[in-house]
């Protein structure tokens, strides 16, 4: 139990991680979490206006319900198979975070500078929330996938695109620390 | 509700990795791209090994799936453009707030629920992608 409770090691989770993907393919299925936006706005009915989302959203119920499950999944991780310890952070990013004007770095999962509802609920708060998941959104659909999709399902299949898929998203995800960080933050 | 059971029992172990792995941390993802812990990169590492490990053994022993079809793996369209181009936005946007969709749904079950905000505007990102689709270069 103890084992549990306390932070698991990437050697643990990274090899779980692929059970997860693995059992979906043995599963017929396959390992994609952002496929459910699609299949949510083609449920609030967005198929009548384009195309793209006029599909049989039924055919994709088994993937909302990995969806439903991770949720609780969280939930049981974070109320009851977790010791209350920081995250294990290097002393480097608790500097560069500090100066950036983060404080109490790694003693929750998320910054509260971004995400509590003081946060939330100023401008420039609410804008990052936005505009990181519309990118977050419109990005993965339009690589045709996000981390489960191309970063672990397309890199175990060895295929090429999801190789340049995840360069981008390094691409991307540099710009944004190393360039737009110091101007937001 | 039975045959959709045991997708409910993966995701419920998938969110439960993620949690205790920290990959749904948004300080572990800004050190990541930091290049300041090898954390995120053993846990993806590790998974792709494990992962390339699975998917050859079981074509290898043509192993048949709960569907009665040979397991495989969908093939990705060809092309560079999208997957570049929609990557790089997509790299925004996960560096921006910390999370890409797997994490956005685990953190409102940790009860992070200003995450709700990011997933709606992750269902605007996916349905304008769904607009602007036959206008982008692909």
């Amino acid at each position: 139990m103890k084992y549990i409770l306390e932070p698991w090691p990437w050697y643990i989770s990274g090899p779980f991680i692929a059970i997860v993907m693995f059992l979906l393919l043995y599963f017929g299925r396959t390992f994609g979490m952002s496929s459910n936006l699609r299949t949510m706005c083609a449920i609030g009915g967005a198929g009548k206006r384009v195309k793209f989302f006029d599909f049989d959203w039924k055919s994709e119920k088994w993937n909302l319900m990995v969806v439903a499950g991770a949720v609780i999944g969280g939930m049981i991780a974070h109320f009851f198979l977790s010791n209350p310890i920081d995250i294990q952070l290097s002393e480097n990013t608790i500097n560069d975070l500090d100066t950036l004007g983060f404080k109490n770095v790694g003693e929750s999962l998320l910054p509260p500078e971004l995400f509590s509802w003081d946060s939330v609920f100023s401008l420039k708060g609410i804008a990052i929330l936005l505009i990181g998941g519309f990118l977050v959104g419109f990005g993965t659909r339009y690589a045709g996938g996000c981390t489960s999709g191309h970063a672990i399902t397309g890199l175990s299949s060895l295929q090429l695109p999801s190789l340049v898929a995840v360069i981008g998203f390094f691409i991307g995800g540099l710009i944004m620390i190393h360039f737009i960080y110091p101007i937001l933050f | 509700m039975g045959k959709y059971l045991k997708f409910f029992l993966v995701g419920i172990f998938f969110g439960i990795v993620l949690v205790k792995s920290e990959a749904v941390s948004w300080y572990r993802i800004y050190e990541m791209f930091k290049f300041q812990s090898f954390h995120m990169y053993g846990i993806i590492g590790t998974a792709v090994v494990t992962g390339v490990i699975l998917v050859f053994i079981s074509k290898g022993n043509q192993l048949k799936t709960t569907e009665g079809t040979y397991l495989r793996v969908p093939k990705k369209d060809k092309g560079f453009k999208r997957y570049i181009l929609g990557g790089s936005i997509f790299g925004l946007g996960w560096a921006l707030c910390g999370a890409c969709p797997g994490p956005m749904y685990i953190l409102v079950g940790t009860g992070v629920f200003s995450m709700l905000i990011v997933i709606v505007a992750a269902l605007i990102g996916t349905y304008t992608y769904g607009l602007l689709k036959d206008k982008l270069p692909h």
